[in-house]
């Protein structure tokens, strides 16, 4: 890795001075819940600026806005944006799915078309994947394209839509066959959400917030060339996609997509916080549970590294891509969890309470945590998955 | 923040693929069965074979008969030793070459790298973990030592050539270096883990030459470092074999109509203890990488052994509870893992044991 040093410390420099201020508004967490204009502005310029700069999709193609780089050094930079806390970019959907998805099966017009502009975040991008009635089991989708001459017709209606609010396009997964059941008969969308009859509700979030919306089709009609490889591979295309969401295949534009409270503030927090009148930290009880965290932390950590050494991931070479949003999202919640605890009688308090540590983030934090249990596959879906796939057990 | 690094040389894929398909065929459950009826539990051809294939030297300098590689090559083939439940005498001899290496006590070597049995002898009978709890004790006399007190669960006694005994020499932890016969001096002991062989040694009225005395600290941390990287190389093996006796039976037993792997409460349990066999491996690969470069592994040691042997003990109890009736009995191979399990867990200290250390190094006091 001495190779990219020099490159590791231009980019902490770049990071450590153009940082953007700190806005005097409270910033979402993550991708999933910006919920202000004040908020999706500020980080759609902060997203731009680090494209500008070079620092976003260096691993992608330069004819398309990438840059044409390594994929190391796109990890470096994500690295030290985590490593620095800067602010997370807001086109997740469409850096890290669907921007790997177009790349990977796309035309050439659908490159040019929307590659640069999901890199300088001129266009959010949006899902529509699960619906009002079907979620995990995404094969029963409802939501209708009928074709009609050159277009197609939308009714139907998607819900949890992440950034539906700024979307400019929605990957859409609809049934082009009526009458088709589950995976035969659906297809695959790239559509532009100012489209007539496409009209987007906010839905508010457990922990106050907005972020994601149900998006309503009232027979609005979409160009056929919105239409994704052919008709009738809706559900292999979605497949993929949900591979790039769940970082179970690589080629993702890069950024971070969160500003997360990690196991190192965790540790940080029980210094502060009191038991019995000393610092929290030196309860044996709280110990064992931190040591616990640390370890899985760790754990996790060395099975990234792990698994790109074939020679130690040969047996089972599923096993760590597909269990990776498992593993990570439900170590996230559980350290939440117990982070609230650590404040004593303060983890009752709320965001915007004085004397909340560091102002209800914690709390905040840990009500998000369930955005990646949920959002994306749910932990017991991605149990069944790893269960089936990489074990080869049965199905339900 | 600690380091991620792994790295995993040609030699330990070569290693690891021969050590896959030779404890494979030679250790199906039906022999590991077979020797835990027989008196030294396990094969004298088989360890033949290995001390041939030159596994015993891995870690010996060239100079004294060995291959001079390190500790990271030996855990190669011991995770795959694990898996197939083997109890040959190599583990507990590569802890002493580890020990003798780092003592500087070079003798012995070129004999173990032959396929001479070693084990060592650290515990005591209150069974405290600490290695620096040492009752027994060697006391001057001329150019003699006189051992007394008494060691226990010392691996393979019954059959070993050289023994590493930990006793005091004026107040200070040291290794005596013992060589055999040990005749009436080893009791067999009963233990958990029934392929093993395990015995308490005897030192009283033992006389060694001073210089079969070592007083390095660092051998005792070489000693400690190699046990439990080698525990948790046999753990992730054990994980991976235990985690397979489970699936098939999953696989083909059927209840309600269905087979009972199609049960999320199993088949989630199952993908939990994938989850820790994944994080156990990366665990051992790390640790070993810091072990073979020489640099200081005690907290991805403690981490790797709390991890892997909290993962192969809970491996172990869910394995038995997914066979329902036929778990409960002697014929099924839950039981083998469990035990094997639990003799991990309980040997060089526990996952909580390791936890509390890690608290001291990681959050201060
Ligand atoms: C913050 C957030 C953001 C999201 N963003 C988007 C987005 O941008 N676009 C989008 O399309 N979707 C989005 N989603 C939706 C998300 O993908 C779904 O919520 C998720 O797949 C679960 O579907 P569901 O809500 O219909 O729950 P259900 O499928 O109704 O599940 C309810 C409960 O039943 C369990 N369950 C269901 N089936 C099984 C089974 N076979 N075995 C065991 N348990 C089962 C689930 O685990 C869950 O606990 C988002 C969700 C969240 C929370």
């Amino acid at each position: 890795m001495s190779e990219f040093a020099e490159f590791r410390a231009e980019v902490a420099a770049w990071f450590r001075d153009n940082r953007p201020p700190e806005p005097d508004f409270l910033l979402p967490e993550s991708f999933m819940e910006v919920g202000t204009e004040q908020q999706f502005e500020y980080l759609r310029a902060w997203q731009r600026k680090i494209w500008e700069a070079g620092y976003l999709g260096m691993a992608w193609p330069k004819e398309y806005g990438g840059g044409g780089q390594p994929q190391a050094m796109q990890d470096i930079v994500n690295a030290e944006m985590a490593r620095q806390k800067v602010p997370f970019v807001p086109n997740t959907i469409g850096l890290n799915w669907a921007g790997p998805l177009i790349l990977a099966i796309g035309t050439p017009a659908e490159k040019q078309r929307y590659i640069k502009n999901i890199l300088s975040a001129e266009d959010i991008w949006c899902q529509g994947f699960s619906e009002p009635d079907n979620g995990s089991d995404l094969a029963a989708t409802t939501t209708r394209a009928t074709r009609d001459g050159d277009a197609y017709i939308l009714n139907g209606a998607k819900i949890w839509t992440s950034l539906g609010s700024y979307a400019k396009y929605m990957i859409l997964l609809a049934r082009t066959e009526p009458g088709s059941k589950r995976y035969a008969g659906l297809s695959y969308f790239l559509v532009p959400m100012h489209t007539p009859g496409i009209e987007t509700q906010p839905i508010r979030k457990l922990t106050g917030e907005y972020g994601f919306t149900q998006t309503f089709f009232r027979d609005a009609r979409i160009p056929d060339d919105c239409l994704m490889g052919k008709e009738g591979e809706g559900w292999k295309i979605a497949m993929m996609t949900l591979t790039f969401e769940r970082g179970a295949s690589g080629g993702q534009a890069g950024g971070i997509a969160r500003q997360a409270l990690n196991v190192h503030d965790t540790v940080d927090l029980a210094r502060l916080a009191r038991r019995d009148g000393r610092p929290a930290i030196q309860d044996p009880l709280m110990r064992d549970q931190l040591v616990r965290f640390l370890i899985e932390d760790q754990g996790d950590r060395l099975t990234a590294a792990r698994g790109a050494i074939p020679g130690l991931t040969s047996e089972r070479p599923h096993a760590i891509p597909l269990s990776q949003k498992l593993r990570t999202s439900e170590h996230r919640r559980r350290l939440l969890q117990f982070a609230l605890g650590l404040q004593g009688a303060n983890a009752a308090r709320w965001m915007g309470d004085a004397n909340a540590r560091e102002g209800g983030k914690w709390q905040r934090a840990y009500f998000n945590s369930f955005s990646s249990t949920i959002g994306g596959g749910t932990t017991q879906i991605q149990s069944n998955i790893v269960a089936e796939r990489v074990l080869g057990l049965p199905k339900d | 923040m600690l380091s991620n690094r792994i790295s995993f040389s040609g030699e330990q894929g070569m290693l690891l693929e021969t050590a896959v398909g030779f404890c494979r065929e030679r250790s199906p459950v039906s022999a590991v069965r077979a020797l835990m009826g027989g008196a030294d539990g396990f094969d004298p051809a088989v360890w033949a074979e290995m001390a041939a294939l030159g596994w015993c030297g891995i870690a010996i300098p060239e100079r004294f008969g060995g291959s001079g590689l390190g500790l990271a090559e030996v855990a190669t083939v011991v995770e795959p030793m694990g898996r197939h439940l083997m109890a040959t005498p190599f583990v507990s001899g590569q802890i002493a070459v580890q020990a003798l290496l780092a003592g500087g006590h070079m003798a012995l070597l070129p004999r173990i790298a032959q396929g001479a049995i070693a084990t060592t002898a650290v515990f005591e009978r209150d069974g405290d973990w600490d290695l620096a709890a040492i009752e027994a004790t060697a006391t001057r006399h001329g150019d003699h030592l006189r051992l007394e007190g008494v060691k226990t669960l010392v691996e393979h006694g019954g059959v070993a050539e050289i023994v590493l005994a930990s006793v005091r020499l004026d107040g200070a932890p040291a290794l005596a270096v013992l060589e055999g016969p040990f005749a009436g001096r080893m009791r067999a002991e009963a233990v958990i883990d029934e392929t093993r062989r395990s015995f308490s040694l005897d030192l009283t009225g033992l006389e060694i030459p001073t210089a079969s005395l070592i007083t390095d600290p660092a051998a005792f941390i070489a000693l400690r470092d190699a046990a439990l990287l080698l525990s948790v190389a046999e753990a992730a093996g054990g994980i991976a074999g235990v985690l397979d006796v489970t699936v098939d039976y999953l696989n083909n037993r059927t209840a309600f109509g269905r087979k009972i792997g199609s049960y999320q409460s199993l088949k989630h349990a199952c993908a939990d203890i994938l989850v820790g066999l994944e994080r156990s491996r990366s665990h051992l690969y790390h640790a070993a990488t810091l072990c073979g470069a020489n640099e200081d592994a005690e907290v991805a040691l403690r981490m790797a052994k709390a991890e892997a042997s909290d993962v192969f003990a809970n491996a172990g109890d869910r394995a038995v509870q997914f066979h329902g009736g036929f778990g409960f009995t002697w014929d099924c191979d839950a039981q083998l893992y469990l035990r094997r399990a639990l003799w991990l867990q309980y040997s060089f200290g526990d996952a909580a044991h390791h936890r509390r250390k890690l608290a001291d190094l990681l959050l201060g006091d």
